[in-house]
């Protein structure tokens, strides 16, 4: 992966969080998925955010890229105010999300899924760099590129969708969930090219189930509870919490 | 040999004007029943400009037509997609529930109407008729239908834009996030669909049909239904259903049913619906590939013909 991203300029406040989300609240109808969530994420970071089905993961990551509203609260992005923007207009600031169930294209091969990922760049030769980038992370996808979406495996397919995400070169990647309905031995891997996207200088937020997983590769973590933060610290000092384990880490 | 040429031709402009309804229906989920009278209104604009200002036959001869198509392709295309932007985006933004897949439709049928009427009213009944002279070999149609139908695949399929469609039409929500703005697709699809129809329906009126306010409907209801025959939304099964289309009419004529030829042409789309409910070339596969890919637990995500309502809703 190269560190630098061609299409933005370098931020220009290096101390300020890149994401910054505060008290948000969500509403689906009567009911609200999240009462006040805030959190951070610093430049450069891997924040992992946890908690227990329903806890409201998908939700948060959702309002951050507008796809659900929120009725209260604000979130910045590179001190950009989220909430007057469209999903489209917040994905050309930097924000990727790899939805959770992947969300590929099933009509479109391997190579136009990679493709429709840098549509915001549409340019052949830019475009052709992140294709090596991404097989180099995923070779499987490699061997699979005229292959159609639809036809790849669960573990493929959320290659494919990180893959996807990865070629817009976002500074900020949102994960739901990657590891869902993946075998352990996968799951890691995975995690692993999670690892390599954030070391080549994208700062991750990742959403996770499989708590031990994300926490190994976050340094930070939140836990999510009903809606809003309940713990929040280093993951070294979640993963000896004994409230985490018992909860989140089956009690071990 | 000449009749495989004439049904291919006949299968051809139908497959044209099919077109529009199968693209539209693929990123909207709706039947844009106003499409025929963009085929109406673009067949009166061909023959307007080349009988009124280019003189027919005896001043404007071949160039004229060509001339005139290309007047009536632009006109076309501005009418879908004003069509589409004032009385079908609006209610993609309002529109909530159940009432979201009904009135859509409704609108449709009122714009054809309406369409229908201002014809009426501006052009008066009256059928107008191209200069017999005028009318293409058959062998130039099929090669212009085929021309236009390759540029057609190679946008789809080569193009961001095309891409951009293919991305949209399973899943809106997905393709916000990648950057893409449903609206522009849409606006593009209407354009695409509606210049074709430009296309196809000078062809059909120099060829044969006469002009007039209600040749929408019968035109337009028979690629209509080669659309749902080849499978609506799929781009080579309005191509496909066209064409068997063109034969089936060709063929119903060497039989003592050529009066009821319509009547033939439903009870096979009845027979094909009935084992094959999703259309010839219908989007079976797109359902096999796209259970795998929403296996597991999608439903936010999930492909739906209220997704696109709700992820067009703010664009
Ligand atoms: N579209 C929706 N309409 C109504 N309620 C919703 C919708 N999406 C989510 N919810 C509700 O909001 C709450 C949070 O859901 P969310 O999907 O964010 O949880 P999650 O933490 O991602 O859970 P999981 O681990 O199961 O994916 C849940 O109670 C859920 O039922
Ligand atoms: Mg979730």
């Amino acid at each position: 992966m190269r560190t630098a991203h061609p299409f933005r300029p370098p931020p220009p406040d290096r101390d300020e969080p890149l994401l910054d989300v505060a008290g948000i609240e969500v509403r689906y109808g009567g009911i609200r998925a999240l009462t006040s969530v805030s959190l951070h994420v610093r430049r450069g970071e891997v924040v992992a955010l946890i908690g227990a089905n329903g806890a409201g993961k998908t939700t948060t990551l959702r309002s951050l890229v507008r796809v659900v509203p929120w009725s209260a609260g604000r979130a910045t992005f590179n001190g950009v105010d989220l909430s007057p923007l469209s999903t489209e207009e917040v994905t050309e600031l930097g924000i990727s999300l790899v939805p959770e169930g992947r969300a590929i294209f099933p009509n479109l091969t391997v190579r136009e899924n990679l493709e429709i990922g840098a549509y915001l760049h549409r340019n052949k030769q830019a475009m052709q760099e992140s294709l090596e980038d991404v097989v180099k992370l995923f070779p499987r996808l490699g061997e699979r590129l005229a292959q159609e979406g639809g036809t790849l495996s669960g573990g493929e397919q959320q290659m494919l969708a990180i893959g996807r995400a990865v070629m817009a070169r976002p500074s900020l990647l949102l994960l739901d969930e990657p590891s869902l309905g993946i075998a352990p031995k996968l799951a890691r891997q995975i995690f692993e090219a999670i690892r390599a996207i954030a070391a080549s200088g994208v700062t991750v937020l990742v959403v996770e189930q499989n708590t031990r997983l994300a926490l190994e590769v976050a340094a930070r973590g939140y836990v999510l509870r009903t809606g809003e933060v309940a713990k929040e610290g280093a993951s070294k000092a979640l993963l000896d919490d004994p409230e985490v384990r018992e909860a989140y880490l089956g009690g071990h | 040999m000449s009749w495989l040429l004439n049904a291919l031709a006949q299968g051809s402009m139908i497959a044209l004007i099919a077109l529009g309804y199968t693209m539209v229906y693929g990123v909207l989920r709706l039947i844009n029943f106003a499409h025929s009278e963009v085929l109406m209104m673009s067949g009166y604009v061909a023959f307007l400009v080349d009988d009124r200002l280019l003189g027919g036959y005896q001043h404007g001869g071949t160039r004229g037509v060509l001339i005139s198509t290309a007047v009536a392709v632009v006109a076309a295309v501005l009418l879908g997609v004003g069509i589409e932007a004032f009385a079908y985006r609006p209610l993609r933004a309002r529109a909530r529930g159940a009432t979201a897949r009904i009135a859509p439709l409704v609108t449709a049928i009122g714009v054809s109407m309406l369409l229908q009427s201002v014809a009426q009213l501006a052009f008066t009944a009256t059928p107008q008729k191209f200069d017999p002279r005028l009318a293409p070999p058959v062998g130039y149609v099929v090669l212009i239908a085929a021309v236009v139908m390759a540029g057609l695949y190679a946008l789809v399929h080569l193009t961001w834009i095309g891409k951009a469609m293919r991305a949209v039409s399973v899943n809106a929500e997905a393709a916000r996030l990648m950057g893409i703005r449903p609206s522009r697709v849409i606006a593009v699809t209407f354009a695409i669909g509606s210049g074709l129809a430009a296309i196809g329906a000078v062809l059909y009126s120099t060829t044969q049909a006469s002009i007039e306010p209600t040749m929408g409907s019968s035109i337009g209801t028979l690629a209509f239904v080669a659309a749902v025959f080849g499978g609506i939304g799929s781009i080579p099964g309005a191509m496909l259903g066209g064409v068997l289309l063109g034969f089936l009419g060709e063929l119903v004529k060497f039989t003592s049913f050529s009066g009821m030829k319509d009547a033939i042409v439903f009870l096979l789309l009845v027979l094909v619906l009935l084992f094959r409910p999703a259309g010839l070339l219908g989007s079976a596969r797109a359902r096999r590939s796209s259970r795998r890919a929403w296996r597991g637990r999608a439903r936010t995500f999930a492909p739906s013909t209220g997704g696109i309502r709700r992820a067009c809703a703010g664009s």
